[in-house]
């Protein structure tokens, strides 16, 4: 195939210095950033022309909130913990650090599952306000970047075996490029929770 | 004229001018078009003499070197100061009069036109230019397309018109744009003008006709179905005539009202008003 | 349809792993080729039924009519079916058709043989991207015959809150535009990696062909772009899906009810975050137009580029001021006086790049020697029809005129000059110059001709009278210009459209014939893969990196890794025996 043919796999390009995969994940961080720059925009813009607007605190659950920022933050440490294992040759470590960071996406979303059902419990739909509206919108499509987060480790964690013993450099940059998005997706979380919940 | 028609004069070339800040509007778009063709031409010659000087044929060779020439340079520095001409001297003035400079409410003709698929709503003040206040629930279309609130002091002598705005020659009119339902756009070209009617958003525009007549309101922004068919008529007439509309104008809510209706709006004295 | 046997080849791959699911660039960009033709015959059928409508306004179509039992009754055009003919012309047109077949097929079938790499640095992805455009493509065209009320009608721009409360083709459209959206994304990620990653040896970004700069350009522009629409998208959706009213202000009466939602929303915020794409998005359609031609024209005049350098920093350039001009589609919504002159100014500004771009390519001329080959003819007419495309821009970007102008037909003119002699031209003149790459033949030259000056003559009759109808203050989206209440004259309320119908009859004429002379080149396009002439290696004598692979390339493209010692449009050098000195053949020594 000529997918053998083609450079800077795994290795570093010489004068870039970084990976064909590498690059391609800073770039499709730039596009998350403009799709969140474009709602967070239309979140400033909506709310500002709305004197309506209630404070989150008043509606939205605090504590879950912070707990959840908690248990993402640490996921994302143990994204990197994954990863410098891969880096000191240690597979089960990252075995052990890559279950830790989906177990703890799940508390996530289990978390995020409560949240949402007693919002809907008490009658908050999206379309009750424009708050509640963005509200769904934003935690939700973040929801999904999680969601596509944990398939995309929870394979790596499967395949870990295979991938390692074939072909270790490449499979560590994966795992790079994997924390990278993993970062994204907590750094959106911590612009989400004091704009939808403290302001 | 046959009154079951519009004025004539139409045809390939720019509508006639009916108000007093289009004249600048159609020169802007004269000069630029004058310098297009200009460009245009200029260029095309250029490019049809390459194209039959430099054509390959036995004996003739194409040349590593580079043209030299200075003029394409100039020629480029030269467009971009037509432009900036054309932006500080003629459209920069232009929109800010269309936009920032609003006739003194008291000698013009307050108006608030309200557009619905697929029909334009006049609402006229009346005598004490104060526009009643309206709501959503009480629209009801054959009665009160606007939804007025009749109860409301300011309303008792409102009045409007469906389809047809009426205006006096001379006076500005200040029309705040709305919309009931979806996006449309306010525009008589004649009078150049156009303002996309928002719904939720209330957009003031003011122009004043130099000339009496009948000429279309188009809708221009798509807005469904009968996009194609919401149009409208603007009359302008001399001020007396206004007047005479005016009082003839049944009032919708205290119909049996005899005072005279003349002291309602008394155009004429805006006018002389404005010309001062 | 890549040929026949490619004996390079070591693996022997089923038909669908090689044409079908093919990760091979080329097959790729075939794929993503032929699907963007089909698109655009589809986008001009909608089209020309649409011009029997504003020709003949209210009279039955004979014969097609009766194809359409929902949309046209008795072949009488219904309104409905007027606003989803042109909502979908115009979205396929762009996202269906140009877009996918500049970017998707010519982007990815040059950019990694014109930098010298094996492939595009992820196959996979590309052939996902290819699929997901594919998807799409399906799920729009589909809305036509399985959405609930019929296609999108909201226009190609799809403004609330009428797009909101439109039929079920809205949904259909913006799921659609979700799929184009992520295939965008995902092959733009993929032509700048390629670009920056896997250019051959010596291969310097100062030694690329302008096509892959253009490429590269473009490709930030839609990574950059896109996705604010892609919020938008969602935004729409949830209105219409969950009820939000994120575009949806209070208040609402349809008829006599008042819509029951909370409000709040912002019309003009959705045009904002369109716009914000949809700018972009027209030099994306462009960029690589004049790419490709840049290509073509240096090799047929023979002659280094006037002003290399020159030409790539005002495409970046033009990148760059992309994304700051997008409001002059929004001047008559009411904005202020700073808001219009700040998008005025830099309306101005971005076309100082288009004129040193053109002014490079007719300067080219100078001193040459021009062959005229069949992709020259198309691309020789580019220039002045992407001219008089360009220049009846500035009318639109200055407001003060633009309040005349704005929603008639002469925007239409103006952007139709760019997109269609201009960008369809562009791609036309592509094709011919690399179908002999692609499949080892040339296509008819003679028939090729045909096309050309039957396309070249009747799309001016098409589009410049749609000029002279803006001036006229013809308005655009129009299904007819109806009788009044009165019923006594057909013109009352449009009189100025009454006095200028003759030329709408020779539009639609005009763009009839087009369409006919567009049937030569299908049958060109398809008979020339057989009965063509045998081309070489290089039929052209080009000096670019695609020439030097055997033709059709191979799996893996380049026999040997090239290297690369000059520039990229070494003609006519002085002192060597040919006339072109490809990239990959070492300068003699002195
Ligand atoms: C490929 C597509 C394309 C391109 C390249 C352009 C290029 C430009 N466009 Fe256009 N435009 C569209 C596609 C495009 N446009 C579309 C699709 C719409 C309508 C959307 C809709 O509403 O549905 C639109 C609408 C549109 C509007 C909104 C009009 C309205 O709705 O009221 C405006 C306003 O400013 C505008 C301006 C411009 C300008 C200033 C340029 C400039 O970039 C042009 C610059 C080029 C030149 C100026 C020519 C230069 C050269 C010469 C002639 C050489 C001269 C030589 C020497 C001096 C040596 N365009
Ligand atoms: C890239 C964009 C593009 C292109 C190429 C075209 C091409 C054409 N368009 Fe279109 N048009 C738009 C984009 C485009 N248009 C948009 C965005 C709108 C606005 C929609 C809206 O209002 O929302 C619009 C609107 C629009 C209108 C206005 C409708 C209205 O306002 O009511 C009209 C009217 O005549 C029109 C006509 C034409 C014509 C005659 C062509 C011709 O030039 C077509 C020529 C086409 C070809 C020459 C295709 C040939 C290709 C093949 C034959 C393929 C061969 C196939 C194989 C080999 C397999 N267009
Ligand atoms: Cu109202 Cu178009
Ligand atoms: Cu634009």
């Amino acid at each position: 195939m000529s997918e053998a043919l083609i450079k800077y796999i795994d290795t570093p390009h010489p004068v870039t210095g970084v990976t064909n995969s590498k690059l391609a994940i800073w770039l499709f961080l730039a596009t998350e950033v403009m799709l969140f720059g474009g709602l967070f925009s239309a979140y400033i813009i909506l709310r500002s022309g709305d004197p309506s607007w209630p404070h989150g605190s008043e509606f939205l659950d605090i504590k879950l909130a912070t707990i959840n920022t908690m248990v993402l933050i640490t996921s994302s440490v143990t994204m990197v913990m994954a990863w410098a294992s891969l880096m000191m040759k240690n597979l089960s470590k990252f075995r052990l650090h890559m279950g830790i960071t989906i177990i703890l996406s799940f508390v996530f979303l289990v978390i995020k599952y409560f949240e949402y059902s007693h919002k809907i419990h008490l009658e908050y739909y999206p379309k009750t306000h424009n708050f509640f509206g963005i509200y769904y919108t934003l935690t939700g499509l973040h929801g999904l970047h999680i969601l596509g987060g944990v398939f995309v480790n929870l394979y790596f964690l499967i395949t870990s075996g295979k991938a390692w013993r074939e072909a270790p450099t490449l499979f560590t940059g994966r795992v790079e490029a994997a924390g990278l998005y993993w970062h994204f997706v907590d750094l959106v979380w911590i612009f989400l929770f004091p704009a939808l919940y403290l302001l | 004229m046959d009154e079951s028609k519009f004025d004539p004069g139409y045809g390939i070339g720019l509508l006639p001018n009916w108000s007093d800040h289009g004249a600048a509007i159609d020169q802007l778009i004269m000069i630029l078009h004058i310098f297009m063709v200009v460009l245009f031409v200029a260029w095309g010659i250029f490019l049809a003499y390459c194209l039959i000087r430099f054509r390959q044929r036995p004996g003739h060779k194409a040349s590593y070197q580079s043209a030299t020439s200075k003029l394409p340079k100039y020629a480029e520095v030269a467009v971009v100061l037509f432009e900036t001409f054309l932006l500080v001297g003629l459209s920069f003035p232009i929109w800010s009069r269309y936009r920032l400079q609003k006739p003194d409410p008291e000698k013009a003709l307050n108006i608030r036109v309200v557009a619905q698929a697929f029909q334009w709503n006049i609402h006229y003040p009346g005598e004490d230019g104060k526009f009643g206040p309206t709501r959503p629930e009480l629209v009801n279309n054959a009665f009160n397309p606007l939804g007025v609130d009749k109860k409301h002091p300011d309303s008792h002598d409102d009045f409007w018109s469906v389809g047809t705005l009426y205006m006096p020659k001379g006076v500005p009119v200040v029309a705040d744009i709305t919309s009931k339902d979806v996006i449309h756009s306010f525009a008589i070209p004649v009078l150049r003008v156009k303002q996309d009617a928002n719904p939720g958003l209330v957009t003031p525009v003011w122009f004043t006709s130099t000339q009496t007549g009948k000429a279309s309101i188009i809708c221009s922004q798509l807005c469904g179905v009968g996009h194609s068919r919401m149009s409208g008529k603007v009359e302008i007439m001399e001020p007396a005539d206004f007047d005479k509309w005016v009082a003839e104008k049944k009032r919708p809510f205290k119909p049996k009202d005899k005072k005279p209706a003349n002291a309602q709006l008394n155009i004429e004295k805006l006018t002389k008003g404005a010309s001062s | 349809m890549s040929h026949d046997q490619d004996s390079h080849h070591e693996h022997k791959l089923s038909f669908i792993q090689k044409y079908i699911f093919s990760v091979d660039h080329k097959v790729i960009g075939i794929q993503y080729g032929i699907t963007a033709l089909v698109f655009l015959f589809i986008g001009f059928v909608l089209m020309m039924l649409m011009r029997w409508q504003l020709a003949y306004p209210d009279q039955p179509m004979p014969i097609l009519g009766s194809l359409f039992p929902n949309g046209m009754p008795e072949g009488l055009m219904s309104p409905d079916f007027y606003n989803e003919l042109g909502a979908m012309h115009g979205t396929i047109m762009i996202f269906l058709g140009v877009v996918p077949l500049g970017v998707g097929a010519f982007g990815n079938y040059l950019v990694p043989l014109q930098v010298g790499a094996p492939d595009m640095a992820f196959p996979k992805m590309n052939a996902a991207s290819y699929w997901t455009y594919f998807v799409g493509g399906v799920v729009m065209f589909a809305s036509f015959f399985l959405a609930e009320g019929g296609a999108a009608q909201s226009g190609w721009t799809s403004y609330p809150p009428l797009s909101v409360l439109a039929g079920e083709g809205q949904t259909f459209w913006l799921v659609g535009m979700i799929f184009l959206i992520t295939s965008s994304l995902l092959g733009s990620v993929n032509i700048v990696v390629t670009i920056i990653q896997l250019r051959a040896p010596g291969l310097s970004f100062f030694k690329l062909p302008f096509h892959v700069w253009a490429q590269f350009v473009t490709s930030f522009l839609l990574l950059l772009a896109f996705p604010p629409l892609e919020a938008a998208g969602v935004l729409q959706l949830m209105d219409r899906v969950a009820g939000t009213s994120f575009f949806m202000p209070s208040g609402l009466v349809m008829g006599e009810t008042v819509l029951d939602i909370a409000g709040g929303g912002n019309v003009v915020l959705y045009q904002h975050l369109f716009w914000f794409l949809a700018h972009p998005e027209v030099y994306v359609l462009i960029l690589p137009a004049i790419g490709l031609i840049t290509e073509i024209i240096a090799t047929n005049t023979r002659k280094p580029l006037y002003g290399y350098k020159t030409i790539i920093y005002a495409a970046i350039f033009l990148g760059f001021m992309s994304f700051l001009v997008w409001a002059h589609h929004m001047f008559m919504t009411g904005m202020g006086t700073v808001m219009s002159d700040f998008f005025q100014v830099t309306t101005m500004i971005i076309s100082v790049p288009s004129v040193v771009i053109l002014t490079v390519l007719i300067i080219t001329l100078w001193g040459s020697s021009i062959r005229f080959t069949l992709p020259m003819h198309f691309a020789l007419a580019f220039l002045p029809m992407f001219a008089i495309g360009g220049l009846t821009g500035l009318p639109l970007g200055l407001t003060a005129s633009d309040i005349y102008l704005h929603d008639t037909y002469y925007v239409i003119g103006h952007f139709h000059y760019v997109v269609a002699p201009g960008t369809l031209f562009a791609l036309f003149a592509a094709v011919y110059h690399w179908y002999p790459k692609a499949t080892g033949r040339k296509m008819s030259s003679f028939w090729g001709k045909m096309h050309f000056w039957g396309s070249f003559i009747s799309i001016n009759f098409v589009f410049f009278p749609m000029l002279l109808q803006g001036i006229s203050h013809l308005n655009r989206r129009m299904y007819n210009f109806p009788l009044t209440g009165e019923g006594t004259t057909l013109w009352d309320i449009y009189p100025h459209a009454a006095s200028i119908q003759d030329l709408n009859v020779i539009i639609s004429i005009a763009a009839w014939v087009l369409g006919a002379f567009q049937l030569i080149f299908i049958v060109n396009f398809f008979l020339s893969m057989k009965f063509g002439k045998k081309a070489g290696d290089n039929p052209w004598e080009a000096t670019t990196l695609e020439w030097a692979t055997p033709t059709p390339p191979p799996h893996g493209n380049f026999l040997t890794e090239p290297s690369v010692y000059r520039g990229p449009y070494e003609y006519s050098v002085p002192g060597e025996e040919q006339d072109f000195s490809p990239q990959h053949i070492p300068p003699k020594p002195a």
